[in-house]
């Protein structure tokens, strides 16, 4: 168990690619970060830089007291869990968990009862003496997570382990993946652009936009106080109606027509961006927004309306037991419920 | 596998017809003709033939200069299968771990491959060669007198490197994609279970290369047997004297130098047999053995 601490680093790939702009953070022992973002945004970079698979351009990398810049994977005492898994295929379930153990000395008689002990946690026994290719997906899943536990590593590292299952396997392994992060109390980042995963399971949320941060907070600050328009549409299905308009005195005025009252940016004038999350709106008959409502999504537990706020786009969604059809209809809003972003590069205000 | 229904069933056979008697004319009908002249004893100024029973096979058994070229033959298969899928599997991953202009480095390696093999044979024969020879020059500096041609092993030495060096590149290509093949991810995943490098060889990517290595073993074994006759055939020159040789080419030897066209055949025939059974050893036991999707 250990404390990660990112310093300034940096990654400029040989091609001149500047995939991780200098960026620094903590992750305090024991935490489970999520790492999340677009395809591309440097995920998978920041993940094998500290996995020290991908050699840091420049900055500083500690894993517990100690810098790791030029120390091997193997010696940084931890484990990965790869999206395909990464089995070794020639060799049996328990040699594939005892590998890593094997190679620090440990005698055969304690790796195997660390085999078996991981084994039971993650309901492998029965599996131990086949090969990975006598597997389904969830149990090569599962091996290549009792491959990472049997370690008892500082630091386990996620690169989208889960997105080769299917959503049903997936929403399963997700909580059984926590509990245990839980229960070893180890250090984790995990990455995945799933951003279900992403609330459900991080302590800290970090997100990324084109190898920067856009953000870093539980999922609760993520989810409530976004950073900027990126974070806003990025965080949150269906993500969050984002419409122009211009300060006016303690209200908006969206482009298009209608005015927010009583909510407004302090200290702000012009224009801005007003973002409104879909369930945070009310349907009200004595509403002062106008909506027309042009198609409506059935989702089970709720009903989704696609449609127009003074001619731009606009959704909401509502709880299943309101009534919801095409047609003009009136909303209300909490002021508490309004965001505020500015024009130019998006951020809060 | 999927089948075709053909409404005529003369077609199918038409259509093979072809294919079989190329075989027939170029393999079953020679064939047939050696393992039945193995049984006579060939008048050498072609005036008719004896028949001898097993004689030509009990001659061959008794034969100092037979067994000695079977010794030979199975030494030169030996070292040169060895060598050349172990220089062939350094290079290769050499040649993986290469970064900036792989692919002008593979391109060179494989030039060798285009070289024919009498080509290759006189190539061998003018570093070798006795009095003008690059490498003889080489050796005698370092004071070892070498003589090709007249030192049985100074000859099996030419002719051991002239074979090795002429079968690397298509180990090379064969091992590289192998290791190509391999994930990324997996290697990545020995990188945090091992630190030695030597280790994570041994222990990952060989065994993963073994389908690969044993495919290309038995080319190497065919190749170490059969088509290094071009190469022996230059650098003995027809002319055996001292010098070693191989199976192969002693059937060429007593059959078309000697005359003995029934011996000949005799000896053919245990090739043929050879053949067989490395075929069968390849399909039956090994190759099942190592796969493991
Ligand atoms: N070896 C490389 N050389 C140059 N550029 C690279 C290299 N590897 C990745 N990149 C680039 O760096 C950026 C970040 O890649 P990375 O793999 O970290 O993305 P990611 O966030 O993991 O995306 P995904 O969700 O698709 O896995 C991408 O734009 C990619 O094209
Ligand atoms: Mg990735």
């Amino acid at each position: 168990m250990a404390k990660v601490t990112l310093d300034r680093v940096r990654k400029v790939y040989p091609n001149g690619f500047e995939a991780l702009y200098p960026c620094s953070f903590d992750i305090p022992d024991g935490e489970l970060i999520v790492l999340v973002g677009p395809s591309g945004c440097g995920k998978s970079t920041l993940l094998r830089m500290i996995a020290g698979l991908e050699e840091i351009t420049e900055g500083e990398l500690s894993i517990g007291d100690r810098v790791v810049n030029d120390i091997d994977p193997a010696n940084r005492n931890i484990a990965m869990v790869f999206q395909n898994y990464a089995l070794y295929p020639h060799m049996t379930v328990a040699n594939n968990m005892g590998y890593g153990l094997r190679n620090r000395g440990l005698p055969k008689s304690e790796i195997a009862a660390k085999v078996r002990e991981a084994g039971e946690m993650l309901n492998l026994t029965e599996l131990l003496d086949r090969r990975p290719s006598q597997l389904s997906g969830g149990q090569r899943q599962r091996v290549a997570m009792g491959r990472a536990i049997v370690r008892s590593p500082d630091l386990f590292l996620f690169d989208e382990p889960l997105s080769n299952l299917d959503a049903k396997l997936r929403n399963q392994m997700r909580v059984e993946i926590r509990a245990l992060q839980r229960r070893l109390k180890t250090t984790s980042v995990y990455v995945t652009h799933d951003q279900v995963e992403a609330m459900t399971m991080a302590d800290r949320i970090i997100v990324l936009n084109a190898g920067r941060i856009e953000q870093m907070g539980s999922p609760a600050e993520i989810y409530g106080a976004p950073a900027s328009t990126f974070v806003a549409s990025f965080m949150g299905a269906p993500p969050m109606n984002l419409l122009k308009g211009t300060v006016n005195g303690s209200g908006v005025l969206l482009d298009g027509g209608p005015t927010i009252t009583r909510a407004a940016p302090v200290g702000h004038t012009g224009p801005v961006t007003v973002g409104i999350r879909p369930e945070d709106i009310e349907l009200s008959d004595d509403g002062d927004l106008p909506f027309d409502v042009d198609i409506v999504e059935e989702l089970g537990a709720n009903r989704l309306m696609h449609g127009h706020l003074g001619g731009q786009p606009f959704s909401v969604s509502v709880n299943k037991d309101m009534h919801a059809a095409t047609g003009q209809i009136k909303l209300a809003l909490k002021p508490a419920a309004v965001h505020f972003f500015d024009t130019e590069e998006g951020r809060r205000l | 596998m999927k089948r075709t229904a053909f409404s005529n069933p003369w077609l199918p056979i038409l259509l093979l017809v072809p294919q079989l008697s190329i075989i027939a004319v170029f393999f079953y009908w020679p064939a047939g003709y050696a393992i039945q002249s193995s049984f006579y004893l060939q008048d050498p100024f072609g005036f008719g033939s004896t028949f001898v029973g097993l004689e030509n096979y009990t001659d061959l058994a008794s034969s100092t200069n037979y067994l000695d070229s079977l010794k030979f033959t199975v030494l030169f298969t030996i070292i040169v299968t060895f060598l050349s899928l172990g220089i062939a599997l350094l290079l290769a991953v050499k040649a993986d771990k290469v970064l900036r202009g792989a692919r002008t480095y593979r391109t060179l390696l494989m030039w060798v491959y285009a070289i024919a093999p009498p080509v290759a044979g006189l190539m061998g024969v003018m570093l070798f060669d006795q009095s003008r020879g690059n490498l003889t020059q080489l050796f005698r500096s370092l004071g070892w007198d070498y003589t090709l041609g007249v030192n049985y092993w100074d000859t099996a030495i030419a002719m051991i490197s002239v074979s090795v060096w002429k079968q690397i590149p298509v180990n090379f290509i064969f091992f590289l994609s192998g290791l190509q093949a391999i994930p990324r991810s997996v290697r990545e995943a020995a990188l945090i279970d091992n630190p030695s490098g030597m280790r994570r060889f041994w222990d990952i990517t060989f065994p993963l290369l073994a389908p690969t290595g044993f495919f290309l073993l038995i080319i190497n074994i065919t190749y170490a047997l059969f088509d290094t006759f071009g190469i022996i055939d230059t650098i003995v020159k027809g002319e055996p004297g001292n010098n070693p040789m191989t199976l192969v080419y002693r059937v060429f030897v007593d059959g078309f130098r000697g005359g003995d066209l029934g011996g000949s055949s005799a000896q053919s025939v245990v090739l043929m047999v050879l053949v067989l059974v490395l075929t069968i050893v390849q399909f039956r036991f090994l190759e099942r053995r190592i796969h493991y999707t």
